[in-house]
Parts: structure tokens; C-alpha cells; sequence
């Protein structure tokens, strides 16, 4: 692990430069024991690596290395607990997934296939980011990748499921985005006043599950 | 536009919750002081005009960050009577004015913070910019021993951006940039010279607040307040702390330069900064 200054009030830990599930679970654990370091303000865990936003003004950024450093050592040891699954009913094309017609012709499968591909996996998810309850999520079917729209949406509705490029995941609030819709979970990935507020953490594995097929 | 803020939500990145906050903290911790508020209560911030603003009762206020042309006088605590107006025009320079009022604006808090994350529509009042007819409660605190005293000079401003990277940032430095009209409280769009691609494949990771980051348009974005904790462009250099709140009060069209510090020096400028502040009590 190496660590960089990445700005006056915040330190990057890189564990890599490739996505694996071990590298996922190194982070997922020095994450969680990094939020509760006296100073720290601000923890973004994602693939490979880790940003703590600190306090400069409570914590030294040399204290904050050595403590990280420490506390990475005692993490990799820490064993880690069995990920809970979660399923997400999702209502896959029509009104729901407009774009699921353009994937199939895509990819030359039919929207079925689609469907069955997205929805019969586990995929991990990695990490929240981007948006409040965001998940990305690894494990997306080869053969259901397609490219991002040329011209993203203003507005892709709260509960959206979708694809781009390699990576699926669900819109939890309404916000511009470029990937393509295949269906629509009613399930309120984002609860602000729910304790905790998000229905997903990191290390859960999702499932998605049809639950009906919209109306054409 | 005039929302409801305080210092933010910190301690929720990890679920993808950005912290937010006043675009000018520095100004709205000093308003808060001067009205003997903690220095996080919850205050308006106008973007680049105001509003006519009634009050019911009595208050003190202060006015901090750009001139609003209010009528009264700026950094320092006034009197307010019942029923009397304050009328808050267009910003004279800089782009946020800070109504502090004692007792701290009352607000549902949302995961602790007054705070309006306008792209998530969170916080705040219902998520959203004030609107006329919009009624505030203000929390109830004693007023004695809050009496007018001569006004503090606002903390001084730099004319360039400190910025730390851990590479050169000569090209982001050299450059005089402009700000573009599609700016926000997510971020600070500059127009200038196309900055070089990055060349290979960069993970998505956590982004700090005042990255500048440098998208395939090679024009360079300094994220602010509302920033997305991730992000996957790479990024040229880091605005310093003690500069955010002049990140916080530019306005479209305005010249911005960036120099080049280290992180030790930005630490020191921080720390002179907390010292003005403190001087304020």
C-alpha cells in the first residue's frame, strides 16, 4: 500500500491499480476501522484504494500515515464478515427499461436473454460513490455491455437500473446520467432519514429479480 | 439564489453522501461568531442577489462574505426590530453573502445538518432555494450582551488560488482561466487553454474537496461543496484550504491563476487564517 498527500486536508491510500475481490476486501476493512480515527472527517473507499479527508488543524497528515499504516496491518488479519445478500425486484422493460430494446439489438441477444443474463448473477458490490447509496457493482455479463448513450439524460428517474460500458448498477436519486436504462426497482435505495440511510453497503452482493415485465 | 446552510454533513462519504456546506465557510463561521452563534449554525447564503428578508420578532444579525449593498453595515452584529425589513440586493463583487441571525436558522437537520444538497434535493428547507412567502423559525436565545461594536475587516484574499499537487502543476499555473456561466456548488468550470489528455486507464477513486480535475476537454473543473465523493478523471492540483472560501465567492466570467505551494505552506496560510477568525471573538 502506498500512501499520497492528496491535497492539505486529505491522504490517498492506492492498494493497486487492477479491481479484485482481494483487493476490495483490503479496502473494505481499512475503511471501516478508518472512520473512527480521532480527526478524520471523510472516508471514500472505492476499487483500489482509499481517501481520508481529515481535519489538518486535529491530526498531523504524519500522525494520519502512521495510523493508517498501523491500522492496515491489523486489518488485513481482521476477518471479515459473511456478505449478506440483498435482492432488488426489478420491473425490466417497457416504460421501466426504454433502453433495454436498444441493448438487445446491441448485443444480438433478445430482451429475454437480457433480462435472464442481468438478473441470474450475484454481483459484489464494491463500493457506494457518485451519489448517495450508488452502488458499483462488479459482475456484470460480458455479453450485456454497452457503450454509454452519446448524449447522457438530464434526468434518469430515482430506482433506474441500468448498464454502462462494463458496469451495472441502480440510480438511488434522480440524476443526469449516461447509462443505459433496462428496468426500474420501486425498492428506495436512499432513505435520509432511515438509520442506516442507504439499503446497500459495501461488500453486500445484489441480485436483481424480475418481478414483471412492463407493458410495450 | 439563497439557501439554508451550515458546515456540512461530514462522516457519510463512504455512502456516497457528499458533505456540503457554506460555499464560503470562512465568512459564515465569522457571521455566526459575531452574533455569538456556535460557529456551525445554520445561516442563509445568497448567490449573487438577496432578497427582502421580514423579521417577526427581534434579532441580531450579521452580514458576512461579498457586499449585498443591505443597507447595513457588514462584519458586525446589528440590532433588528420587530417587523423591520432587510432588503438584500445584487452582489457588488465576489458571488455570497452570509445572513447570520442569533439563534441560528431552524431547519430539520438531515443526518445532522441543516445543510441544502441542492442535486440531491436533501436538507435544508425541503431540499431546495428559498422562495418568496418561505417562513423561518429562529431558535430562541437570550440576546443580552450582544451590542454593536466597530465592524472586522473581512479575511484577506490572495489574487491567486494556492493550489498543492503532488507532481508540477506548470501547465494549470501558467495559464490566466476564466469562469464559466454553467458553474455551481458542484463545481468551478474554467475556460482557457486545453490542458494534455491523460493517457491510460484510471480507476474510479475518492475526490477531495477543491480537486481541479481535468476532463477529456482538457478544461480543467475545480469541485466545490456538492462534489460527488468519487470521480474518475484525473486530477492536476488541489486548491488549499485556506482558499476555498475564495473559491467560494467567484462569479461567472471572473479571471482565476492558480501558484503553485507546498503542503507545509498551505498549512501555515490554514493556521493564520483559524488565527483572524479567533480574533473576531
Amino acid at each position: 500500500m502506498r500512501m499520497v498527500d492528496s491535497s492539505d486536508r486529505s491522504l490517498l491510500l492506492i492498494f493497486g491499480e487492477e479491481i479484485s475481490v482481494a483487493t476490495h476486501q483490503d479496502v473494505l476493512r481499512l475503511s471501516s476501522l478508518l472512520r473512527y480515527t480521532p480527526g478524520v472527517t471523510n472516508v471514500h473507499p472505492a476499487y483500489a484504494s482509499v481517501l481520508i479527508d481529515f481535519d489538518p488543524l486535529a491530526i498531523g497528515r504524519l500522525q494520519l500515515r502512521q495510523a493508517a499504516g498501523e491500522l492496515h496491518a491489523r486489518a488485513h488479519a481482521a476477518p471479515l464478515d459473511q456478505p449478506r445478500t440483498v435482492e432488488i425486484p426489478v420491473i425490466y422493460g417497457g416504460e421501466h427499461g426504454p433502453d433495454l430494446e436498444d441493448v438487445a439489438a446491441f448485443t444480438g441477444l433478445s430482451p429475454d436473454d437480457v433480462v435472464e443474463l442481468h438478473s441470474n448473477t450475484d454481483y459484489l458490490v464494491y463500493f457506494l460513490g457518485f451519489s448517495p447509496g450508488f452502488p458499483y457493482l462488479g459482475g456484470l455479463p460480458e455479453s450485456i455491455a454497452v457503450p454509454r448513450l452519446e448524449t447522457p439524460r438530464r434526468k434518469v428517474p430515482a430506482g433506474s437500473v441500468a448498464i454502462g460500458g462494463k458496469q451495472t448498477g441502480v440510480y438511488p436519486v434522480a440524476s443526469p446520467g449516461g447509462w443505459r436504462i433496462i428496468g426500474s426497482t420501486p425498492l428506495q435505495l436512499f432513505q435520509p432519514d432511515a438509520d442506516p440511510p442507504t439499503l446497500l453497503r459495501m461488500g453486500d452482493l445484489v441480485r436483481f429479480v424480475p418481478i414483471a415485465r412492463g407493458a410495450l | 439564489m439563497t439557501t439554508v446552510q451550515d458546515l456540512g454533513r461530514p462522516g457519510y462519504a463512504h455512502l456516497g453522501i457528499s458533505a456540503s456546506g457554506a460555499a464560503d465557510a470562512l465568512s459564515l463561521r465569522a457571521g455566526n461568531l459575531l452574533v455569538k452563534n456556535p460557529q456551525g449554525a445554520a445561516a442563509l447564503e445568497m448567490t449573487l442577489a438577496g432578497g427582502t428578508f421580514e423579521f417577526e420578532e427581534p434579532a441580531v444579525v450579521a452580514l458576512t462574505g461579498a457586499d449585498f449593498d443591505a443597507g447595513i453595515p457588514m462584519w458586525t452584529p446589528v440590532r433588528v426590530k420587530a417587523g423591520e425589513h432587510l432588503r438584500c440586493g445584487r452582489a457588488r463583487s465576489g458571488a455570497r453573502c452570509y445572513l447570520c441571525v442569533r439563534g441560528g436558522i431552524q431547519v430539520p437537520l438531515v443526518l445532522g445538518s441543516a445543510s441544502t444538497h441542492l442535486l440531491t434535493a436533501l436538507g435544508g428547507l425541503e431540499g431546495r432555494a428559498l422562495r418568496r412567502g418561505d417562513v423561518l423559525e429562529v431558535g430562541a436565545v437570550a440576546m443580552a450582551g450582544i451590542f454593536s461594536r466597530p465592524a472586522c475587516a473581512p479575511a484577506p484574499r490572495a489574487p491567486a488560488l494556492r493550489v498543492t499537487s503532488p507532481d508540477n502543476a506548470n501547465a494549470l499555473c501558467a495559464a490566466v482561466w476564466q469562469v464559466r456561466e454553467d458553474s455551481d456548488r458542484m463545481g468551478l468550470r474554467l475556460r482557457g487553454p486545453v490542458l494534455a489528455r491523460h493517457t491510460g486507464h484510471m480507476l474510479t477513486e475518492g475526490v477531495p474537496l477543491g480537486a481541479v480535475q481535468v476532463p477529456p476537454d482538457g478544461q480543467p473543473i475545480i469541485l466545490f461543496v456538492e462534489h460527488q465523493t468519487t470521480g474518475g478523471y484525473p486530477k492536476a492540483a488541489n486548491v488549499i484550504s485556506a482558499d476555498l472560501h475564495a473559491v467560494g465567492q467567484l462569479r461567472p466570467r471572473d479571471p482565476v491563476h492558480f501558484e503553485q505551494v507546498t503542503i507545509d505552506a498551505a498549512l501555515a496560510l490554514l493556521k493564520a487564517q483559524e488565527d483572524w477568525l479567533h480574533s473576531l471573538v
